[in-house]
């Protein structure tokens, strides 16, 4: 799957930043998506076509549990978000909504470019330099969950968990 | 290999021995979601063909983030909340109870050893009694109740020793944000904490609740405190690691040292000694929350404003943490205390908290409040400046309009 990044080199982007618990009160998901990420970037969710890549730095989706965070990213047209590192709960929301997410701990992905994702294999290629990126490993039970699209899906099918 | 507190609690609810990186499917004893996170849980729960809850009684629902509904669309989600749980019998705290994780103690649906998932970070305050307890979202939370289980990694364990006494002044706000300051906003991802050490005998249960609180402000996945000294309106078993258990990291943190912190905008982990920041002007100062919401916390407050008034300009918002709290206080004149001195109450809830209603802060003021986060917006305002520190500081510093030491006030308080 290749797609345009957006690149945001901060660390310790919270849930808040990334959809204000204002909004968060709602079943209404095209409104996660108008207030995406506007206290880091008004101008978020005008920049972003379906199927492009957020990328940012360590500890991306700190603080609240809410999975409005994740589904608020997917439904804004986010195919995938790489981060250096992610808090623990946003990482589980992330897979349980069928976000893909990679954890690639020394990127150092620029601005403006493509890149190229495999999900199965877990390598992002950098399609301007050709650099290429392993990101870090998954457990089963969490590579399963994604490929059903997500938790509802996954336990939908097998009805309970296999680790 | 000795167990840590968490290893010992985690393979009672898996069935078998597990120890840190594990994967483990666990029982869970009790599950809780809010009105910020039930709605999806509800609509995910019935997407994957659940009915009933695997235990209705032990599925508790509190409606305290946005309560009372500020909009028609939050008392639609509030009316979808009390529809279930009517139709499933599962237990529901309505608006105006109180904040979840207070009820989660109080009304006794949280016990020592247990595990407890819950759909709002903040679950990790029932480490204060000694059980397992985490945050989650909501679709995690609708397999809960799909299936009473749910899968983790069992996670390795920081020892954070609490040695020595709080001087007057330092209270437990003080030493958990120490802590805070010391390991970093991602100092304990996909870790658990276990506090132990002298300083316990002189928390008291609420102080252990503000500290197991904040673990997740260091990225932890639960903040367990031992039961040594803890008291319960019942008897229960008190779980210790072995001491040949294995830890991580170990910290150990001389509480006698301790000054009054801050933490300053916008993250909690920007930790301060007070004295880096006495002097910053307020125009609001909070207190409730999980964090500091209980009766002692308005106790400190009401000792600190007895027969005074607020600085001019100066608002002040006090939110109980629960009904009970809330009852107590008036009961015991607290209340009266704090709205002489010119303080405005709120309902039972996470009020201004989550920046969803009842005291959203303008542009470029400055609030000092009780609360565990100060985010970008958090309170509702991205363009407010939100500092963090106990119960004493926000008191001082309203009677002063100013970020104020409680050391002294609460020196002659004593004495």
């Amino acid at each position: 799957m290749k797609g345009k990044v957006h690149v945001y080199d901060v660390d310790n982007i919270d849930t808040d930043r990334i959809i204000p618990g204002k909004y968060t009160k709602t079943l209404d998901m095209s409104v996660l998506a108008e207030h995406c990420l506007e206290d880091l970037d008004e101008s978020f969710n005008s920049k972003v076509t379906k199927g492009d890549i957020l990328v940012a730095g360590e500890n991306f989706g700190c603080g609240s549990s809410r999975e409005q965070a994740p589904v608020a990213i997917k439904v804004a047209g986010i195919y995938a978000v790489i981060a250096k590192s992610f808090a623990r709960i946003f990482y589980r929301n992330a897979i349980n909504v069928g976000l893909p997410i990679l954890e690639i701990a020394d990127h150092s992905i620029s601005p403006g470019i493509e890149l190229d994702i495999d999900l199965q294999s877990g390598i992002v290629k950098d399609l301007a330099s050709e650099k290429v990126y392993q990101s870090a490993k998954m457990p089963k039970v969490m590579i399963d969950i994604l490929e059903a699209g997500g938790l509802v899906s996954y336990l939908s099918k097998y009805g309970d968990y296999k680790l | 290999m000795g167990q840590t507190i968490v290893e010992k609690i985690l393979s009672r609810h898996a069935g078998k021995d597990v120890e840190a990186s594990d994967l483990a499917i666990v029982n869970v004893d009790a599950a809780m979601a809010t009105d910020a996170s039930a709605p999806f849980a509800i609509k995910a729960f019935r997407e994957m063909g659940g009915k009933k809850p695997w235990n209705p009684e032990r599925m508790v629902f509190v409606i305290d983030h946005g309560a009372p509904a500020p909009n028609e669309r939050i008392a639609n989600l509030h009316k979808i909340i009390r529809e279930f749980t009517t139709e499933t019998g599962s237990t529901l705290f309505d608006a105006g109870s109180g904040i979840c994780h207070q009820i989660m103690i109080d009304e006794e649906q949280a016990h020592p050893g247990e595990l407890i998932i819950g759909a709002d970070s903040h679950s990790v305050t029932y480490g204060a009694i000694g059980a397992f307890s985490t945050g989650v979202g909501a679709t995690d939370l609708a397999a809960v109740m799909l299936t009473g289980k749910t899968w983790l990694k069992v996670p390795p364990t920081i020892r954070v020793e609490l040695n020595g006494r709080p001087n007057p002044g330092v209270q437990s706000k003080d030493i958990i944000l120490a802590v805070v300051e010391k390991l970093g906003m991602d100092g304990a991802t996909y870790k658990a904490l276990e506090y132990s050490g002298s300083a316990l005998e002189y928390l008291s249960l609420g102080g252990r609740m503000t500290i197991a609180n904040m673990a997740v402000e260091m990225g932890g996945k639960a903040g367990v405190i031992e039961t040594t000294g803890l008291e319960l309106p019942y008897d229960f078993e008190h779980i210790h690691p072995d001491s040949d258990a294995n830890y991580i990291a170990e910290y150990s943190i001389d509480i006698s040292a301790l000054r009054p912190k801050v933490s300053t905008p916008h993250s909690p982990a920007n930790v301060s000694d007070i004295d880096e920041v006495l002097g910053t002007k307020i125009d609001l100062v909070f207190l409730g929350t999980c964090t500091n919401g209980r009766l002692e916390d308005l106790h400190t407050a009401a000792s600190i404003l007895k027969k005074k008034k607020l600085a001019p300009g100066v608002r002040m918002i006090v939110t109980p943490a629960s009904r009970k709290v809330m009852n107590a206080a008036m009961a015991d004149g607290t209340m009266n205390i704090l709205s002489d001195a010119g303080a405005m109450f709120i309902p039972p809830g996470c009020g201004p908290c989550v920046g969803t209603h009842l005291g959203v802060p303008a542009d470029s003021e400055t609030i000092l409040s009780t609360a565990n986060r100060n985010f970008p917006g958090r309170m509702g305002n991205p363009k407010a400046q939100v500092f963090l520190s106990s119960p004493a500081t926000v008191a001082a510093s309203a009677l002063k309009g100013e970020i104020t030491d409680p050391t002294e006030v609460m020196e002659e308080i004593i004495s």
